[in-house]
């Protein structure tokens, strides 16, 4: 019953995702490719912790995975970055798969699930550390060639291009979800898992392949990360305030819908952005950036999506 | 088509179950009854996978079902229902129907054509777009039946789908009842209305703390003074003759 506004939503939103492409302002670029890339992120977190009910805290595990096999691949195998993008996705979805098996296999759901995937965030930053291959604690540098044939863009505009492709996919796939067999399936074991599987659903089988879409889409998010700043240490790849990110922009503008994630990584970025802009005192932006959040959250616990009358979940 | 043999739970010191043997036979309607507490619930738990049994065999159209997980049995044909209505609650209820009709249709059109169909069958027609939470009790049982049903199910267990109806609803119920096993499905139902377990059943077992005590045609049940004292408390079967 929400269809009209959905679409008149879309059309703005196309609209919007134009205009950096008119404007020859490489900050304006590079500010558009963040938020693009945030709702990117969101939009995948959102396939598993919105439509699944599966709430991650650790996605940063699969973006760090996806960064790592691509700054790894390039630099000590001399693979071409392009070439990375299809391994960062089979292994951040091989990575989604596992740990999501292993949990669910062992019951845990909810707050437990959630730390169980901040603990492999934790541990994958370690291991980054400890590792020669990751390069320690000091990170990868990768060669600056800025060429197509190498994945490098001096124009962000085309960095910006490549967050909305990878927006695009995420988007397609949650629609996917939205209208097909599976994604049903992985609503109704969020709703009630008993009935679900009472009705012939492998409530397992279907969690863990939820995410693993995420985390492969994620781990192309990664990909883009490493091949726009050419760098990558442990804390910019796993960190916790990664994976907060991520699902605060999807919760914000609205878990479990369509274009939730499109309006929070808005939202998220305008607001941090304005308050970094209209206060200069150190520390305090950070504050009401958070305290804008914490109202959203608390005002509107179905996100902005609820707000914009497009908020039926699926 | 169902063949139950020596099953038995135990929970902790309460043994729930004990030794139930029940076969239901291809086409027909049966019943498993017996007062609060019997073990009708965990019996059909152990049943459909959702409670792993102790000891016993369950084997469905052949095939021995012990220990197969819940969505396993149902994909082979047994669906079940719940006594405590599970719907999902965000969901509206042609979809809620449309995840039973979508365990053997896989196009997303063909399952919500064949969900509404059946829901407008159950009476759920002018609902169908309505979220479930917002239906009434009656209309939540009939969504039970309503996702069961839409699986395309060889043998249906009804827990206690007429528990809480009135009158009129329960003559409707038991009306359907007596349709989808027409159209060829096997039914095994508990229930505590006995208007509807007399008109429905060939076969009647009575289960009393966990133990089969009787069974037989609903008429023959109705006099068994084990029954009797069961549900009224021993005693009960000699005072009632007196009187």
């Amino acid at each position: 019953m929400f269809r009209h506004r959905e679409s008149a939503l879309v059309a703005a939103l196309l609209i919007l995702a134009l205009v950096p492409f008119a404007s020859s302002s490489q900050f304006v670029a590079n500010l558009a490719m963040l938020t693009a890339v945030s709702a990117a992120l969101g939009q995948a977190w959102n396939i598993a912790g919105g439509f699944g009910g599966l709430t991650s805290f650790g996605h940063a595990a699969f973006f760090g995975l996806g960064a790592y096999t691509d700054a790894i691949l390039q630099t000590r195998y001399g693979w071409n970055p392009w070439l990375t993008l299809p391994a960062a996705a089979a292994l951040g979805g091989g990575a989604g798969w596992l740990i999501g098996a292993s949990s669910f296999r062992a019951g845990l759901r909810g707050s437990y699930f959630a730390l169980v995937t901040l603990a492999f965030a934790q541990a994958f930053e370690t291991l980054a550390t400890s590792l020669d291959i990751t390069g320690g604690g000091s990170g990868i540098l990768v060669k600056l060639q800025p060429a197509p044939a190498h994945f490098q863009f001096a124009d962000r505009r085309v960095g910006y291009a490549l967050a909305l492709a990878l927006l695009a996919i995420a988007t397609v796939a949650a629609h996917r979800l939205r209208v097909g067999r599976f994604g049903a399936r992985l609503v109704a074991v969020r709703e009630n898992e008993d009935a679900a599987r009472a009705l012939g659903v492998r409530a397992l089988r279907v969690k863990a392949a939820a995410l693993a879409l995420s985390a492969a889409i994620t781990a192309l998010g990664g990909v883009l990360y490493v091949q726009s700043y050419l760098y990558i240490d442990p804390p910019t790849a796993f960190a916790p305030e990664r994976s907060v990110e991520m699902l605060l922009v999807a919760m914000i503008g609205g878990a479990g819908t369509l274009l939730g994630p499109l309006l929070g990584a808005l939202v998220v970025h305008a607001i941090a952005d304005t308050t970094r802009s209209l206060i200069a005192i150190p520390g305090v932006a950070p504050m009401l950036y958070g305290v804008v959040l914490l109202a959203i959250i608390a005002f509107l616990p179905g996100g902005v999506a609820r707000l914009a009358g497009i908020g039926a979940r699926a | 088509m169902l063949e139950v043999r020596g099953l038995s739970r135990r929970f902790g010191g309460l043994r729930a179950v004990r030794g139930l043997d029940l076969d239901v036979p291809a086409g027909r309607i049966v019943a498993l009854i017996g007062p609060n507490g019997a073990g009708k619930t965990t019996s059909f738990a152990m049943i459909a996978g959702f409670v792993r049994p102790d000891a016993g065999r369950v084997r469905f159209a052949g095939t021995d079902v012990t220990g197969w997980p819940p969505e396993r049995i149902a994909a082979s044909g047994m669906v079940r229902t719940f006594q405590i209505t599970q719907p999902f609650a965000g969901l509206t209820v042609a979809e809620n129907i449309r995840v039973g009709a979508f365990l053997h249709e896989p196009h997303a059109r063909v399952a919500m054509a064949r969900a509404r169909e059946v829901g407008t069958r159950l009476g759920l027609g002018g609902l169908l777009d309505r979220p479930a939470a917002s239906l009434t009790l009656a209309g939540r049982k009939r969504l039970e039946v309503a996702r069961a049903l839409a699986t395309r199910p060889r043998l249906l267990l009804l827990d206690e789908v007429m528990a809480g109806l009135t009158p009129t609803e329960v003559n409707e119920t038991v009306a359907l009842v007596r349709t989808v096993c027409d159209e060829g499905v096997t039914i095994l139902l508990t229930e505590h209305v006995m208007q509807a377990v007399m008109a429905l059943a060939e076969t009647v077992y009575v289960l009393a703390e966990g133990a089969l005590i009787a069974r037989g045609p609903p008429r023959t049940i109705a006099a068994d003074p084990r029954v009797i004292e069961a549900y009224l408390g021993k005693g009960a079967a000699a005072r009632l003759a007196d009187a």
